[in-house]
């Protein structure tokens, strides 16, 4: 069990810069992600061009894990078309989940979240900000919860 | 005669034996030898419990109050044994008082059930403190919502303590139940019970304690306190999981209905018209945790032998010790401040979420409960999220204490 493998420079940079952090106003999507076993909260708003996500902010309280998974999220996402975000929501999931995963060049920066694959309790903190967009995604979308 | 120093002064507290009584503080955990300071979420067993436990799954089992064969004979006398041994433990008048359930919960959820939710009325109030478990919470509340009855909260001030000017304000003639806790899991408060009963009583109103984090940690007489209900679980207490007590007062259980049906229950049963089993067996459906009685049957002669008094006494050095080195450190902030506090240790530290700070923890083998610990109004009112929290049994030591400073330096560099 290696620390530095969890708490990577990356990951420790963008927890204490988080990109992308507050809300888009206007007619953006916006859902509320909650993870009732930290207490870990976020919100994820976004304004979609057409199929694309044209910008995207994330805001909330939640440990270095979720605030660096969901400040990468938006930096990776940002441009892309549903199409493109759901498999990259794919690969995320793997990387988080799969011990034998290689990370897919695709992943860029989100490959840093691979240590956390060796610390199963934290697997929830690193994918609530992917749940969260999913729901900002969909009409209508209410606060998901991991539990 | 000179008198013998010996008889004089009580034993000084032998944590190393104490130690060797509990199999798995030899165990390591991530490379690290182990330091448990998460008893207040579950207490580890000693030999004396799992020995109980084995020796009756091996010579005793077989099904309580039913059969004539001699193992159910057996089985029979060993729970009942163990009523009985909670019963000296707590003080209750009688074994009739004593009714096993799954843990503290459950017995809360009995009392909210089976005495609230057939007597309340619209407009009727229910009385606790901001500082309670959601177990002692979320039962009330639907006993509101199916009795139109209200449920009205007593502050706390910014050291955990209980606003007692506030709570007596709060107390009035529509208050029919008191419901606290004797010792705060989130902040280790220790609650001024008997007080509280005290002032219950005059105003009328029948009270609830909710022991769990507090019959490891210090003697209870419910006799003396004069507590309507107390409820504990066996697992904080060096006992099995899946086992508690709900003390209740003989008048108080005669006149409730029961709250589960089923075998072991009754006396009689017809498809017109079933009639009660005598106390405690009313409230005790289905074939119950025999073992599970049996360890805590155990647990109880292990801490009575090492004597509450002296672990109490040993666990609040410990506590004074974390607490002195806790505030040496300028990030840490400390959760609970109460002057009166039992075995636990609720704190943060600054840009670290407890969160994190219980993985690196964790990593260096020192097990902490992290989050809201089942307290999410007591986050809300000190406006975090969480904290991590460290608690002391009678098997911690100065030692345990150190490796938890060092964990948390070694946090601090890992969040430079």
């Amino acid at each position: 069990m290696d620390l530095k493998e969890l708490y990577r420079d990356v990951i420790l940079d963008h927890n204490k810069r988080p990109r992308n952090f507050g809300t888009l106003a206007g007619s953006a999507a916006r859902a509320d992600g909650h993870n009732p076993l930290c207490g870990d909260r976020l919100t994820v708003t976004l304004r979609l061009d057409g199929e694309r996500i044209e910008d995207i902010r994330f805001e909330g309280k939640g440990c270095a894990i979720s605030t660096a998974s969901a400040s990468l999220m938006t930096e990776a996402v940002k441009g892309k078309d549903r199409a493109a975000v759901h498999m990259l929501f794919g690969q995320v999931h793997d990387l988080l989940t799969r011990a034998d995963a290689p990370a897919p060049e695709a992943l860029g920066k989100l490959a840093a979240l691979s240590g956390v694959r060796e610390f199963p309790a934290r697997v929830k903190c690193a994918s609530l900000c992917w749940h969260t967009l999913n729901a900002a995604l969909e009409e209508g979308a209410a606060t998901v919860s991991t539990e | 005669m000179a008198a013998n120093p010996a008889l004089l002064s009580p034993p000084a507290f032998d944590v190393e034996r104490v130690r060797r009584d509990f199999p798995i503080l030899g165990t390591h955990v991530n490379g690290h030898p182990l330091v448990y300071l998460d008893s207040a979420a579950s207490s580890q067993r000693p030999w004396p419990v799992i020995r109980a436990v084995e020796a009756y799954e091996t010579r005793s089992h077989a099904n309580v109050h039913r059969g004539v064969h001699a193992l159910s004979q057996a089985a029979t006398a060993a729970f009942e044994g163990a009523r009985e041994r909670v019963r000296r433990f707590i003080n209750a008048r009688s074994v009739r008082e004593v009714i096993f359930v799954r843990g503290t919960t459950e017995g809360i959820n009995l009392v909210a059930q089976s005495y609230a939710r057939p007597r309340f009325k619209a407009g009727d109030e229910i009385l606790i403190s901001a500082l309670e478990h959601h177990a002692d919470i979320v039962p009330w509340q639907l006993v509101c919502e199916q009795t139109g009855a209200v449920l009205k909260v007593a502050p706390i001030n910014r050291r955990g303590e209980l606003e007692f000017e506030e709570f007596l304000r709060l107390l009035s003639p529509r208050t029919r139940l008191v419901g606290v806790a004797h010792v705060s899991n989130a902040l280790g408060t220790v609650l001024p019970v008997k007080r509280i009963i005290e002032a219950a009583h005059a105003a009328g109103a029948v009270v609830l304690i909710d022991g769990a984090q507090a019959v490891p940690h210090t003697p209870v007489d419910v006799a003396a306190l004069g507590a309507d209900f107390y409820a504990f679980s066996a697992h904080k207490l060096y006992g099995p999981t899946g086992i508690g007590v709900l003390y209740a007062r003989e008048e108080l259980l005669q006149a409730m209905p029961p709250w589960q049906g089923g075998g072991d229950m009754i006396l009689t049963v017809s498809f017109e018209k079933s009639t009660w089993n005598e106390l405690p067996y009313k409230f005790e459906a289905g074939t119950p945790n025999i073992s599970g009685a049996v360890g805590l049957a155990a647990a109880i002669d292990y801490v009575e032998a090492l004597g509450l008094p002296a672990i109490a006494a040993h666990e609040d050095r410990l506590l004074r010790r974390a607490t002195a080195a806790l505030a040496q450190m300028p990030d840490i902030e400390l959760i609970g401040t109460a002057a009166h506090k039992a075995s636990v240790l609720s704190f943060t530290m600054k840009d670290v979420h407890p969160h994190d700070l219980g993985t690196i923890l964790d990593a260096e083998g020192v097990a902490v409960r992290t989050g809201h610990h089942c307290a999410m109004p007591v986050m809300t009112f000190f406006g975090i999220p969480a904290t991590a929290r460290a608690s002391f049994a009678c098997y911690n030591t100065d030692a345990d204490v150190d490796a938890l400073v060092a964990a948390l330096k070694r946090a601090r560099e890992v969040f430079h």
